[in-house]
């Protein structure tokens, strides 16, 4: 798997083309808005019609991650759940999946504004999470040091000799760092955005997810 | 109408009732012999009259209905007509109108198409008129109410005009099931069909008629032989491009030499181009007009009214103006860019002159050096009565599925009869049992991968056997996707401010390229766009004399490998006398620089252009083959390291796109390896996912309006897209991916024709490597339809950009490197 390794405050951390966060020295794999269930909340209330396999698409890549780090330590950094109470209504064998995936392995649900609440899954359920010098919290907050958030999808639009090419991507600077939406079907909000060109530094950069990551100028115009 | 004696009248036919009879004496007109046959033979139940437009076809459909009402008033539907054309029904409708007042017939006319107010429609639903004018998304829309039979009752004969454009396309297989519908309801209905010229009537009877039956086929005399020549002009044409700006002083000086002249263009966007420059040389201030489907119906009817009254020396149209539509006295007609096919070239000469012996006038104006060619073959196959066609294949499964779901509609129904009801309609005769099962089931649950979703598990069986809708609110929304025409997505065009008028629609994707400022044509004006309001897009006024160009599209069209054919034979043959000069010199150019393409031969030109490196293979054997072609051959560039980033297919050739010159063309022609994985590939192409979308939408799985607002076509390719890739990966066998091949393949070849035409060629490929643009491939970067190839060519692109931009920023002495992580635990 190609990699893009990084330093963040103290932490030698590595992007992977899924759009996951590792963290070697401390076996950790992070992964934010799964949003779990998309695809059944939205048919429910009419809206687009997405077949019903989004969870295992997502489930499929965060176990192959996972084969391929070795974390022993998992964070699913908010809107896990594309709704509050989705996670009883999983089917059973997404259910029995995610049971799998965290068997024998330290795991947290940080809380994201889709997802308040307790999990009726196993695992910790925690507001933040402090590691070494770094937080993990769903979304940015004014003013941080070494804060790891997700919450915006994140994407950059680059324009390559006449054709366009859009992927999720992470988004660092000294102080922050943002990370993509690791769940399938999830969307993404350019990083010219102001919500997110105002969160971020001058000398941002953004870290493209695909088969090779690769690190660029975090663009701030379309 | 028979504005000229004709043939004597014999006895022994059908009589014309005295008050038809008198109307005709009064004009000092006679019945044609076509229009008496189309008399005699009315008691036929499947009848079709193949005339040139002009040929008073439309009146010869008719007759028998005047004749039978006129004897014999009554009340309620007597005859349905449908035509592919809104305008065309109103059109026949003002036409209908003179013998029928002036003659004093008891019967009343109406049209309902998609612009007749709903109050009028349950009118009609409820009190029908004895002759209806209709189109067939309509008529699909009128059997799927409950009370259909009520309305149809005593329904006695359809006629469908324009059926020769039908036939080629899903709308034709859509009327079809309709009549079979009718059919059942009625069960003595007769159906008339009114074909322009084609290579083939019996096929087109085929269709028309109620399998097995037999249709009779009447054939007018196709008249004189039309008058048509390409444009003499002083200048030579260019190159390359489709504007023919080079002709505007030549094409003007015909409009003022003629009475009334139509300026057929190939595209909607050359018509606006052609418009605007024909204004700015218009010094005489010549009254010329713009008509195409993209401008607001508003303005096209002011436009055919002046047309009607004869205040239009000169019009400028694409195919909206295509079929048959009577108006006024048009004595010239122009065709700007090559015909691309000879059939409809033949089709729009019959505009001019609609007196029925005096020779249709045309004149061709090819718009580039390719295009000569092409005229010129187009006119020495005319001359030899070459008209050409592709032969449809079975009935689309697609359309059946609507069907299915229409018929739901209507009310519940016994599967047995349904399926004898839709073989026999002529497309769908040969359907197996099974095929049709699985339509059913489809249009029932959605297919298994689709089960857990109650918005398609939409029909269910009851115990007495029939089938009907699970939930009965459903078929409102059913009512609101009939149709088979997949227009590309387009927004309305208004004038910014409050209650600003429309002026017409432009593409999404187009609209979607604009930022605040551009300027683009629309309706012969030249506008800045402002904003995006509500989906609709907001401009201004703008005073720039160039545009930034308006990208939207007209028709695309089916395709001719005989007039491909031809041209090879052409270049085969070095006689270039029937060619002007230049263009003469322009092949002998092109025979300097590289070479001229051969029978029996494989000629490829590579070189780069555009900053990337791009292909060229010249086989000369028809769109479907090319696009097939390219296919395959970029599929091999993939495996080769060669990164191609897409292709795009006309009639002679394939143009290839990439960032790696192609130095030995062998190992993409290797036999073997074009097969190795090709399904996997061909999943992946945009060509099966357009296709997809299309069938998808058809047959009901995606909906395109729903009660609230119309999805943007983005959001709707976002998700027609998914459902795509999830259905191919989680269920494979899903209908829609096998109606999806079957689509895919009607606009594409055997791949066993392509292997044979590489075994044939065998060594025999010519690479010529040049240092730029040869003269016979610039028309190519011009051609519509690219299709995008996504593979290792996006992250060498990538890996580029990055490297440029961490150059310019700086970023790379940062020192961060990519690293590989190993696999562990």
């Amino acid at each position: 798997m190609n990699t893009a390794a990084f330093q963040f405050r103290d932490a030698a951390l590595a992007a992977l083309p899924s759009g996951a966060l590792h963290w070697p020295a401390m076996g950790l794999l992070v992964v934010s808005d799964l949003h779990f269930g998309k695809s059944a909340r939205l048919s429910a209330v009419g809206g687009a019609a997405l077949p019903p396999y989004e969870t295992r698409e997502t489930l499929l890549r965060l176990e192959a991650d996972l084969a391929a780090t070795g974390a022993d330590r998992v964070i699913c950094l908010g809107d896990s759940f594309d709704a509050a109470g989705i996670d009883v209504a999983l089917p059973e064998d997404d259910r029995l999946w995610i049971l799998r995936l965290q068997a024998g392995r330290d795991w947290t649900w940080i809380e994201g504004n889709h997802d308040p609440g307790p999990v009726s899954l196993g695992g910790t359920h925690l507001a933040e999470l402090a590691i070494g010098s770094l937080i993990f919290r769903h979304i940015a907050t004014p003013g941080p040091v070494g804060e790891v958030s997700g919450h915006y999808h994140p994407k950059a639009r680059l324009r390559l000799r006449g054709r366009v090419i859009s992927r999720p991507c992470f988004l660092v600077d000294e102080r922050r760092l943002i990370l993509p939406a690791y769940g399938a079907y999830t969307g993404g909000l350019r990083c010219d955005h102001a919500a997110l060109a105002g969160l971020m530094a001058p000398d941002a950069r953004a870290i493209l997810t695909g088969p090779t990551p690769v690190t660029i100028p975090m663009s701030r115009s379309a | 109408m028979a504005r000229v004696p004709a043939a004597p009248y014999l006895g022994g036919m059908t009589q014309l009732p005295a008050s038809l009879q008198t109307w005709f004496d009064s004009r000092g007109w006679q019945i044609h012999p076509h229009q008496q046959a189309m008399l005699d033979r009315a008691s036929d139940a499947c009848l079709m009259l193949v005339a040139p437009t002009g040929g008073g076809k439309t009146l010869a459909g008719f007759l028998p209905t005047l004749a039978e009402l006129a004897d014999a008033p009554r009340t309620g539907l007597h005859t349905l007509y449908i035509s592919p054309l809104k305008a065309l029904a109103t059109d026949i409708r003002r036409n209908l109108l003179i013998p029928i007042e002036e003659a004093g017939l008891p019967i009343r006319v109406e049209d309902r198409t998609g612009d007749t107010p709903s109050s009028r429609k349950r009118r009609q639903r409820a009190d029908p008129p004895q002759i209806l004018l209709t189109t067939p998304e309509s008529l699909a829309l009128l059997t799927s109410y409950e009370d259909a039979p009520r309305m149809f009752e005593g329904l006695q004969r359809v006629i469908v005009d324009e059926i020769h454009a039908l036939a080629e396309s899903k709308r034709g297989d859509q009327l079809m099931l309709a009549l079979a519908r009718l059919q059942t309801m009625c069960p003595n209905l007769r159906r008339v069909g009114l074909s322009a010229t084609v290579e083939d009537p019996p096929a087109v009877a085929r269709l028309l008629a109620r399998h097995p039956d037999p249709c009779k086929i009447l054939m007018a005399d196709p008249g004189p032989e039309p008058d048509i020549s390409m444009l003499q002009t002083d200048e030579a044409p260019p190159w390359s491009g489709g504007g023919a700006a080079y002709a505007i002083p030549a094409v003007l000086e015909q409009v003022r030499q003629h009475r009334t002249t139509l300026i057929f263009h190939n595209t909607r966007a050359q018509a606006e181009i052609f418009f605007h420059n024909l204004w700015l040389a218009n010094e005489d201030a010549l009254p010329i007009g713009i008509h195409h489907g993209s401008l607001d119906r508003a303005q096209r009817e002011k436009v055919e009214a002046a047309m009607v009254r004869g205040d239009l020396r000169a019009i400028v149209c694409t195919g909206s103006l295509d079929l048959g539509i009577d108006w006024g006295d048009v004595d010239l007609v122009i065709q700007i860019g090559a015909p691309k096919n000879v059939k409809r070239l033949v089709q729009r000469i019959g505009r001019a002159n609609h007196r029925y012996n005096a020779p249709s006038k045309a004149l061709l104006v090819p718009a580039n050096r390719f295009e000569v060619v092409e005229c010129v073959a187009a006119l020495q196959a005319v001359q030899e009565r070459e008209l050409d066609g592709e032969p449809r294949g079975p009935g689309p499964r697609d359309v059946l599925c609507q069907h299915i779901l229409i018929a739901a509609c209507a009310g519940p129904f016994d599967a047995d009869a349904l399926f004898e009801e839709m073989t026999s309609a002529g497309a769908y005769a040969g359907l197996a049992r099974e095929d049709f099962d699985a339509c059913l089931n489809f249009c029932a649950t959605g297919g298994y991968a689709l089960r857990a979703y109650d918005r398609w598990q939409r029909l269910l069986q009851r115990p007495d056997g029939l089938w009907q809708l699970r939930d009965p609110r459903s078929a409102a929304r059913i009512r609101m996707n009939i149709g088979t025409i997949q227009d590309t997505d387009t927004l309305k065009v208004r004038w910014r401010g409050r209650g600003g008028q429309t002026l017409g629609e432009i593409e999404e994707g187009f609209a979607a390229s604009l930022t605040k400022g551009d300027t683009f044509l629309i309706g012969g004006q030249i506008v800045r766009y402002e904003g995006l309001r509500e989906m609709v897009v907001e401009v201004t006024r703008d005073a720039a004399k160039k545009p930034k160009i308006a990208t939207f599209m007209g028709t695309k069209f089916a395709t001719s490998t005989q007039l491909s054919q031809r041209i090879l034979r052409m270049f085969d043959a070095g006689d270039w006398s029937a060619l002007p000069g230049h263009t003469a010199q322009w092949l002998t150019l092109q025979q300097e620089v590289s070479q001229l393409p051969q029978p029996g031969r494989l000629l490829i030109e590579s070189f780069p252009h555009d900053g990337r490196e791009q292909l060229v293979v010249y086989g000369f054997a028809g769109r479907n083959a090319m696009q097939t072609l390219g296919l395959l051959l970029t599929k091999r560039m993939e495996e080769e390291g060669l990164a191609p980033m897409g292709f795009v297919a006309s009639d002679y050739a394939v143009l290839i796109w990439g960032l790696d010159a192609v130095i030995n063309p062998a190992p993409l022609f290797d036999l073997d390896r074009l097969e190795d994985g090709l399904e996997g590939w061909l999943q992946g192409n945009a060509v099966m996912k357009r296709t997809f979308r299309a069938s998808a939408t058809i047959a009901g799985l995606i909906e395109r309006n729903t009660a609230g607002a119309r999805k943007s076509g983005r959001q709707a390719t976002m998700s027609s897209d998914i459902l795509y890739d999830t259905l191919v990966k989680y269920d494979p066998g899903h209908l829609l991916l096998d109606i999806t091949r079957e689509e895919a393949m009607r606009g594409l070849v055997d791949f066993a024709r392509i292997r044979e035409m590489c075994d044939r060629i065998g060594d025999r490929i010519d690479l010529v490597r040049l240092k730029r643009v040869s003269p016979l491939s610039a028309p190519l970067f011009l051609e519509p339809g690219r299709v995008p190839i996504n593979g290792s060519a996006d992250e060498r692109l990538l890996e580029e950009e990055v490297t440029r931009l961490l150059d310019e920023s700086g970023l790379a002495r940062l020192g961060e490197t990519s690293a590989k992580v190993a696999a562990s635990g």
